[in-house]
């Protein structure tokens, strides 16, 4: 006999979901409506003046190799921050998940940044690594490493990746290691008896295990890339130097917010909703099929 | 009482049917939006509450609203929403803008004019008014904080370097001495803080050179860079020289640089005379303020420096009442003891000759040495059309293309000429943009 619950009024489910829906419809559908419109809009800071456009602010944006090469730069951050920040998360959870004595603390201590705010972790860092006053500059100078991130690209990206990725990693670890106690010891345990070296136990039987948790870190971590580490770059490094850390969620606020230019600015979100939309799509089609449930 | 004497006072208007005529206000409280933060905001403070105290008909209320970029949107998300405040600090970048934005703001002039109040044009600066001004000579923001780049010296650094008494009046003398503090050891010789600022804008005034065609952009939102002139592409060619060889190390775009120099570092620092309180307060060694360096037989040099800071702005959109306040709380603003107090206090230009007069009677140029340097400077000679100032639309983005440029030349990257036309290049598009929006 099948077991069902089910609601008598036709409208109480509808009531149910409403406040989502309601949320949904106020803080996103209607903001990027309006980036919609703007995007196809010239209008002045103040908005006394608005000239309609059509697509002139896309044209404008594609035909500036500034703005093309800013998908460059975010591609290489967002690939960077999200191999950095999982595979560190990953180790360190099958460490914590082998620690048997003072589990809690470890545990604790490595959620710990979790809890920091974008732009502290970058002031954090930026403190560390300042050219003049940064402690770990001055340890580098000591072994003959200049460190000057406000006019070296490599390093600039390298510092923005660091700090990105270590806030992240705290949030991926909490997953992975959920992931890795909801794998049944019987199994290992069945491998290892088998033979099986803890290496080829971790390849062929947690690393599978794992990948839906991975999967969703994934696209967890690509979204943060793209879109929460607006506060490191701004405190680190506002883009440079030249735009060499110009990731294009800081073009949408330095256009917009402190260029006045919101045509440009919303035409540029516009955009990137369509890239992040459209990675979701592929992650969803081609890397789920990957993923074992 | 308030109802019936503002009736009083349109039965009075109306008869006489001038704007010009004086009306008793009423009582009014008005917000004053800034950007002033730490020890600033404390002082803009005792300004606000010694205009209270002075007399019991209008109340200024005043309110950071974080830094420039944030209060000027604040400000303009504001008067979206017809919430905007009567003031508003608006930094030098954003004058552009705002004088444009022609729905959405009071003129000071034309503020003076329609409340009455006692306005006198001729007792400002030209120098540090001159930026807030038409090319017709009407006021439109009230000078705030203004200031000019000067060169900050570390004495006992060029006694090490044995170099105590080279001059340092032109750029290639400063590059002798830059030369004989490197073979001293000194791994940072020079050091500058906002460097579009301070080696280009003010250089191509300085120089009497054209930053931007149409008077810097005073007389047409046509304007086009000129960035890749003569003066400015030697001085950067010689900056990107220094950069490789060691004798400049670059900082930063804003003024990163500054705790260089004041913990002694660097040994050389260009940086704006608002600089002095804090290097005063921190520096262990002894140091000196000398007039920007300039290149001999370029252009008109030295002409006169341009200012940077802020100024306030009147917002449109409010009554008689705010605007008679508004008016009365720039005029106290303007009062020679405020303005010499302000002065003394910050290191920013007065921006009466009363205040400056003042300051000078007192003794304070004698007991801070090197104080009067940003003036004398910035008054030796009347402003042309290249040293007035620069009135560019969307400058805040063309100042990041022009940060973006000479990172470039500083690495090594770039020449001085590719990095100057790019720019003009670059810069010239975004004008173009601001140009449409316009009308």
């Amino acid at each position: 006999m099948e077991k069902r619950v089910y609601f008598e009024h036709r409208w109480l489910p509808y009531a149910l979901v409403a406040p989502q829906l309601i949320v949904t419809a106020v803080f996103f559908l209607w903001p990027a409506g309006q980036a919609v419109v703007q995007s196809a809009q010239l209008p002045d800071p103040f908005g006394l003046y608005t000239e309609f456009v059509g697509w002139e602010n896309f044209e404008y944006l594609f035909s500036d190799r500034y703005y093309r090469a800013s998908f460059v730069t975010t591609a290489i951050f967002s690939a960077l921050v999200t191999l950095v920040s999982m595979s560190v998360a990953l180790l360190l959870a099958v460490l914590a998940d082998g620690v048997i004595k003072g589990s809690g603390v470890y545990r604790t201590l490595l959620i710990w940044p979790y809890a920091v705010a974008p732009a502290i972790a970058g002031v954090m860092w930026l403190f560390m690594f300042n050219p003049s006053i940064g402690l770990v500059s001055y340890w580098l100078k000591a072994i003959g490493i200049t460190w000057n991130h406000v006019l070296d690209p490599e390093q600039a990206m390298g510092l923005v990746v660091l700090a990105s990725s270590w806030k992240q990693v705290s949030y991926n670890f909490l997953f992975f290691l959920a992931g890795l106690q909801a794998i049944p010891r019987s199994l290992i345990e069945a491998a290892a008896i088998d033979g099986a070296s803890p290496w080829h136990r971790f390849r062929t039987i947690v690393f599978p295990l794992l990948s839906p948790t991975t999967f969703f870190l994934l696209v967890v971590n690509v979204v943060y890339a793209f879109f929460e580490t607006f506060g490191v770059i701004h405190t680190i490094t506002l883009g440079g130097p030249g735009q060499s850390t110009m990731i294009m969620v800081y073009k949408v606020y330095a256009d917009g917010f402190v260029g006045q230019d919101l045509g440009s600015s919303a035409a540029q979100s516009v955009v990137l909703m369509g890239i992040v939309g459209l990675l979701t799509v592929v992650q969803f089609r081609f890397v789920e099929r990957r993923v074992h449930y | 009482m308030p109802i019936r004497r503002s009736l009083a006072a349109t039965a009075v208007a109306l008869t006489l049917g001038s704007a010009a005529f004086t009306t008793p206000a009423a009582a009014a409280e008005i917000q004053f939006w800034h950007a002033m933060s730490g020890r600033l905001n404390e002082l803009l403070d005792e300004q606000v509450a010694k205009f209270n105290d002075s007399q019991d008909e209008h109340t200024v209320v005043a309110t950071n609203k974080g830094n420039y970029s944030e209060a000027l949107n604040a400000g303009i998300a504001a008067f979206r929403a017809d919430e905007q405040p009567t003031l508003l600090q608006v930094f030098e970048v954003g004058t552009a803008t705002m004088m444009n934005a022609k729905g959405a703001i009071k003129p000071v002039h034309e503020l003076m004019k329609e409340t009455g109040k006692d306005f006198d044009p001729s007792i400002y600066l030209a120098a540090v008014a001159g930026y807030y001004t038409t090319t017709g000579g009407q006021m439109l923001s009230l000078p705030y904080n203004s200031s000019t780049p000067v060169l900050y010296v570390n004495e006992d650094a060029l006694a090490a370097a044995d170099a105590a008494d080279m001059p340092l009046t032109t750029w290639d003398e400063v590059g002798a001495v830059l030369a004989k503090l490197k073979d001293a050891g000194n791994d940072c010789p020079m050091t500058t803080a906002w460097q579009s600022w301070i080696h280009l804008e003010n250089l191509s005034a300085y120089h009497d050179v054209p930053f931007a065609s149409e008077d810097n952009g005073f007389a047409g939102a046509t304007a086009e860079l000129g960035l890749a002139g003569e003066a400015q592409t030697t001085h950067v060619a010689t900056l990107g020289e220094w950069a490789q060889d060691g004798r400049f190390v670059y900082s930063g775009r804003r003024n990163e640089g500054g705790a260089r120099f004041n913990s002694g570092e660097c040994a050389l620092f260009t940086e704006s005379s608002a600089g002095y309180a804090n290097t005063k307060a921190s520096a262990e060694f002894d140091f000196s303020i000398r007039p920007l360096p300039y290149y001999e037989g370029v252009g008109g040099a030295p002409q006169n420096t341009i200012i940077g800071g802020a100024s306030l702005w009147v917002m449109a959109g409010k009554d008689d009442d705010e605007y008679a306040a508004a008016a009365d709380f720039l005029n106290f603003l303007s009062t020679a003891d405020i303005q010499a107090q302000w002065h003394q206090d910050t290191g920013y230009l007065p921006i009466t000759m009363a205040a400056y007069e003042q300051t000078q009677a007192s003794g304070f140029y004698e007991e801070n040495p090197g104080t009067d340097i940003a003036i004398v400077q910035m008054t030796g000679k009347a402003p042309t059309a290249n040293s007035k100032g620069i009135r560019l639309g969307n400058f805040d983005q063309i100042r990041g293309v022009i940060d973006e440029e000479l990172e470039a030349v500083w690495a090594g990257d770039k020449t001085a000429e590719e990095a100057m036309a790019s720019a003009d290049e670059r810069g010239n598009e975004l004008l173009r943009r601001f140009e449409r929006t316009s009308r």
